[in-house]
């Protein structure tokens, strides 16, 4: 009795997984064919919108909709419209892949994605695969731009690291310093190493290196108490914002107050609802991007998107901003269509990449070198009265 | 006609064989001409691995009984040893298949003897303390992969747990376990065909020793472990039996996932105890020890996320609906008994017929 | 010096996995169950908080008790919906499962509402922090304030269960529900009142831990949760006085080992220890003795 339930439901099943394949079916091959009418340009979008990287993802998400909604009102790329389409990977690998696939049956001709590092070396070995234009706007690692057909918008990890060392060795800001990073993340561990390389060669002295995972990362007692301990004035932070929030409650609560440095991930600091900014008080970050910068572009660029979506954009959002409208310039220098196909537009797009140069949020005068990273000049911002000033 | 005296267990295997073939000529039709949309290609690999741990995994909780949630610390082992292994030898053995082969065997052979040393202490236990302690392991396992550093250069390999320059390698070596980063650019050797070659293979060794006597020892000592210990059963053997072969299982659905992605790294998402508990939801949805359940239930739970994904913002939300929904249906004991006076009334008057007319 | 300074830091994060526990706890010794949604009950506790505080204005202590008890409806509304109807399942696994269902739902279902962005939470404490030898060694309002409730806690539930005929039925139920059952207990009363308390004791939590680390995400809850289990198995779960001892030593080996050994393996480290002391002493530090039944 039981048994013959079973079985109708066992055969049922895979009856409707048989049939839900098949319904899937209809393979878009390569999204040429497919779109040579349709005469818009598709760039599908990955990053995390659930899980504990969607802050960043959802960002990137809400940016690139933003540009692309402003691009489409001054009619479009050389006059193809443009349609947005942002999966989720829930900052995995695996579904990093399955995302970029969905996508491709969707029919995309460009890729925006993906946003964390991880993610984004698994995606970049498909899109080498199928030869479609990839840019990347936060995936940092350097084998995020391994091949050809990629590009970054932020800086690489190494590049943070060494920049980082050199400006605190060339403004003789501290004799010892201690670093705080993630030990689990892909990004911190990377300016870390590069941090640490090129502090050999800068007048000062790492006194203190602790760590954190991304399971053990509320409490900071012991890495600011050792800090602490070492006599560290300054304190690098080569990680994301939302834990330096918390950092800097708990030094604040210990009475602890070097100077803290930070990369591009602390940038955002000023937005989390309800943070006490007289804590960052005195935080200097090498960023390319501060919200409240106040230059035109970025005070429109904010108010946007405070508009749509009630958030202030971190550089996240930036970045992703600044990623479609380079999808544009370089669109528009090769003079590619959506009817070249996916492989089509990748090979003229990115030659064309290597010769743009892009004003945008993030950057005045960036340019590309063909191995992917982008050459611009990182800002050293300081918060000042609870607001980035730029150090002249 | 003469009619086949199948016993009851043979015709259940190849019930559950069947299922899985079946499943695999449509998919692999489909595939070869070219009827399965990317997503659905891209899945096919990550679909098997599940399916292999779910299968594993249900040798441990439905067979054995004892509740692991440390299961994907196994399934990392075996992904970060083949995938080293495959790192490594990359330019030696320039056949692809006998390199994946071997690292098939490297992956599950680690995994098992992970699983010996795990078992020797924990088997003791009993219960939700078993399971925590199975956890705390899966914990230790990514928490320690995370901070390891190998490299190789002209004079051998290199090994730290603080960073890449304490490997001090030549200028001509190379890191490939970087701590957090992982292991990239592992070659991508698993294909749908050695995935569902795989399943085979566990579906065999699992099906096999359920209805051995092994397999009836083990069952034994699930269902009374002080009779069982009184007919002379070994528990400790079979018990570790049980758990090491679960493990390296696992450890082949780690190589399997391993050399499916260019990038492998051990993050919460995909060793943690969450993927430990999702092996674990595979299991218990398709029936504590019911292998075929688990085979669909691996299947489904893989696939509807991706189904999902029309649904934007509510995926995951509408997906853990679904979750305890279907958990609902399939174990309220009020559920069930709807369920039958369902079938009684309307589904098995003709499926009755139906099998009957079939007898003739 | 430092090591003091460390130890008391160790105290402060274990008095915050300990009020955590202390539900866990409760939960797993009268129902028999883990609860997985635990740790996102704990969230929805200090999402209420934070916007009856930020949004709303109400003050600290108001806040609570408005938490505390959405905290207890939402925990009898899970209870009857998901775990009741499994709960003379074929196995115990099926509810786990649907904990963990419920777990996805909760953190869903927030990120939903309140967004990813990380808000930052106002304490609720509002005592100041005590200083000693010249500052260097500080014990957070905080703390205090998590380790006197933790004790306040621990004896209302200790005095609870044994002295009051509800608490004395939650007791028969853990014991044998069949048997409970048949001297006229409400069975299913007495678990829904389980939940309650463990729910709004959730809320306390909430309150106290996104005090302690001021940061509220929708997957605030989920890993305190999973280490406040931990601690309630290190103690032996079920009791009472296990989860706070196992709460506060769990606390301590995670920061010393930080500070001494090494912070990138300090979650290795806790659970190396954790697999130790169950091996010698197989139910936690103050579990019972299971017996054996042939």
């Amino acid at each position: 009795m039981k048994k013959t339930f079973k079985k109708v439901m066992s055969l049922a099943i895979v009856a409707a997984m048989v049939l839900s394949v098949a319904a899937c079916g209809s393979k878009n091959t390569n999204g040429s064919a497919a779109n040579a009418g349709a005469g818009t340009f598709k760039i599908g979008g990955i990053g995390p919108t659930t899980g504990g990287a969607a802050v960043y993802g959802t960002a990137v998400k809400n940016a690139a909709e933003l540009a692309v909604k402003e691009i489409n009102a001054a009619g479009g790329i050389n006059g193809y419209q443009v349609e947005l389409n942002f999966q989720d990977d829930e900052a995995d690998q695996e579904k990093g892949v399955n995302a970029y696939n969905t996508l491709k049956d969707w029919g995309m001709n460009l890729l925006l994605g993906s946003v964390t590092s991880g993610s984004c070396v698994a995606v970049a070995a498909k899109t080498a695969e199928d030869n479609m234009f990839q840019l990347t706007p936060s995936g940092s690692a350097v084998d995020c731009v391994a091949n050809d057909n990629a590009f970054q918008v932020c800086f690489t990890d190494p590049n943070q690291g060494i920049a980082a060392a050199q400006y605190i060795g060339q403004n003789a800001m501290a004799t010892k310093v201690a670093v705080i990073y993630d030990s689990s993340d892909v990004y911190s561990s990377g300016i870390y190493e590069k941090f640490a390389g090129e502090a050999k060669n800068q007048p000062f002295e790492i006194v203190a290196t602790e760590s954190f995972t991304a399971d053990n990362k509320t409490d900071f007692s012991v890495q600011l108490q050792n800090a602490k301990a070492a006599g560290a004035e300054l304190v690098f932070l080569p990680i994301y914002y939302s834990e330096a929030a918390l950092i800097l409650n708990q030094a604040a609560s210990m009475e602890y107050a070097p100077t803290f440095f930070g990369c591009d991930g602390l940038d955002g600091i000023l937005a989390v609802e309800n943070f006490d900014k007289s804590l960052a008080e005195g935080v200097i970050l090498l960023t390319p991007f501060a919200a409240d910068a106040k230059d035109e572009k970025t005070q429109k660029f904010v108010a946007d998107y405070q508009a749509a979506y009630g958030d202030t954009p971190n550089q996240f959002a930036a970045d992703a901003y600044d990623a479609i409208y380079i999808m544009k310039a370089a669109i528009e220098k090769s003079g590619a269509t959506p009817a070249d196909g996916v492989s089509g537009i990748c090979d003229k797009v990115k030659g064309a990449m290597t010769e743009i140069t892009v004003d945008g949020l993030t950057g005045i005068g960036m340019t590309w070198a063909a191995t992917g990273e982008v050459n611009k000049e990182p800002k050293a911002m300081v918060i000042k009265d609870g607001a980035y000033a730029l150090i002249q | 006609m003469k009619k086949f005296n199948l016993s009851k267990t043979t015709k259940d295997n190849l019930w559950t064989y069947g299922i899985v073939l079946v499943i695999a000529l449509i998919t692999g039709i489909l595939l070869l001409t070219g009827n399965l949309s990317s997503l659905m290609e891209g899945l096919l690999v990550p679909i098997c691995s599940y399916v292999i741990l779910a299968v594993s995994l249900n040798l441990t909780v439905g067979i054995l009984g004892e509740l692991s949630l440390g299961h994907a610390g196994f399934m990392c082992v075996g992904a970060f040893t083949s995938a080293f292994f495959s790192k490594l030898t990359e330019n030696v053995i320039t056949v692809d298949i006998v390199r994946f082969i071997l690292a098939i065997i490297i992956g599950a052979a680690f995994a098992g003897l992970m699983g010996i040393l795990i078992g020797m202490p924990v088997l003791r236990l009993k219960g939700d303390y078993l399971a925590i302690v199975t956890l705390a392991f899966g914990e230790i396992i990514k928490n320690v992969i995370n901070v390891l550093y190998i490299g190789i250069d002209s004079k051998g390999i290199h090994f730290s747990m603080k960073d890449s320059m304490a490997l001090g390698l030549e200028p001509d070596g190379k890191i490939i376990i970087k701590g957090a980063q992982g292991i990239t650019g592992t070659p991508k050797d698993s294909s749908f065909l050695i995935g569902v070659i795989l399943i085979f293979i566990t579906l065999f060794i699992v099906l096999n020793l359920i209805h051995s006597r092994d397999g009836r020892a083990i069952m034994a000592i699930r269902d009374n472990l002080i009779a069982a210990e009184s007919v002379g059963i070994n528990i400790t053997k079979y018990k570790m039996m049980a758990f090491s072969i679960s493990a390296a299982l696992a450890g082949v659905a780690g190589v399997l996932y391993a050399h499916n992605l260019n990038s492998l790294m051990a993050t919460p998402k995909n060793f943690g105890y969450n993927m430990s508990i999702m092996i674990l939801v595979y299991v218990v949805l398709g029936g504590i020890g019911n292998i075929k359940g688990s085979v669909i239930a691996a299947v489904v739970l893989t696939v509807l996320p991706e189904v999902l994904r029309g649904m934007n913002n509510y995926r995951m939300l509408i997906y853990a609906i679904v979750l305890i929904v279907i958990m609902l249906f399939s174990w309220s004991p009020k559920c069930l008994e709807w369920r039958e006076v369902f079938m009684e009334k309307y589904i098995r008057p003709r499926f009755a017929k139906k099998t009957s007319e079939e007898g003739k | 010096m430092d090591f003091l300074a460390h130890l008391i830091n160790g105290i402060s994060l274990g008095s915050i996995y300990a009020i955590i526990a202390l539900g866990y706890t409760m939960v797993y010794g009268i129902a028999k169950m883990l609860n997985f949604a635990h740790g996102d009950v704990i969230m929805v506790g200090g999402y209420v908080i934070f916007i009856a505080v930020s949004n709303m204005g109400l003050p600290p202590v108001l806040s609570v008790i408005l938490a505390m008890i959405l905290c207890t409806i939402l925990g009898i509304t899970i209870e009857k919906i998901a775990y009741k109807p499994l709960r003379n399942a074929a196995s115990s696994l099926a509810v786990l499962i649907t904990a963990i269902g419920v777990s996805y739902l909760l953190q869903n279902a927030a990120l939903l509402i309140f967004g990813s962005n990380p808000k930052t939470f106002t304490s609720v404490v509002s005592l100041a922090s005590i200083k000693l030898f010249d500052g260097r060694i500080t014990i957070s309002g905080e703390t205090i304030v998590a380790i006197i409730s933790c004790l306040i806690i621990m004896a209302g539930l200790i005095l609870f269960i044994n002295k009051t005929k509800a608490g004395q039925a939650m007791l028969a139920v853990s014991e044998d529900k069949g048997a409970a059952q048949l001297m006229g207990i409400n069975v299913n009363a007495t678990i829904s009142l389980t939940f309650a308390i463990g729910s709004a004791l959730a809320a306390v939590a909430g309150a106290l831990l996104c005090s302690a680390y001021p940061q509220l995400t929708p997957y605030t809850g989920s890993m305190p949760g999973i280490k406040a289990f931990v601690a309630a198995v290190f103690g032996g779960i079920g009791s009472i006085p296990g989860a706070f001892i196992g709460g506060i030593i769990l606390g301590i080996i995670e920061i010393l080992s930080k500070a001494y050994i090494s912070s990138k393996l300090s979650d290795a480290i806790v659970f190396a220890v954790l697999i130790i002391v169950l091996l010698v002493k197989p139910t936690g530090i103050l579990g019972k003795k299971m017996q054996e039944k042939v």
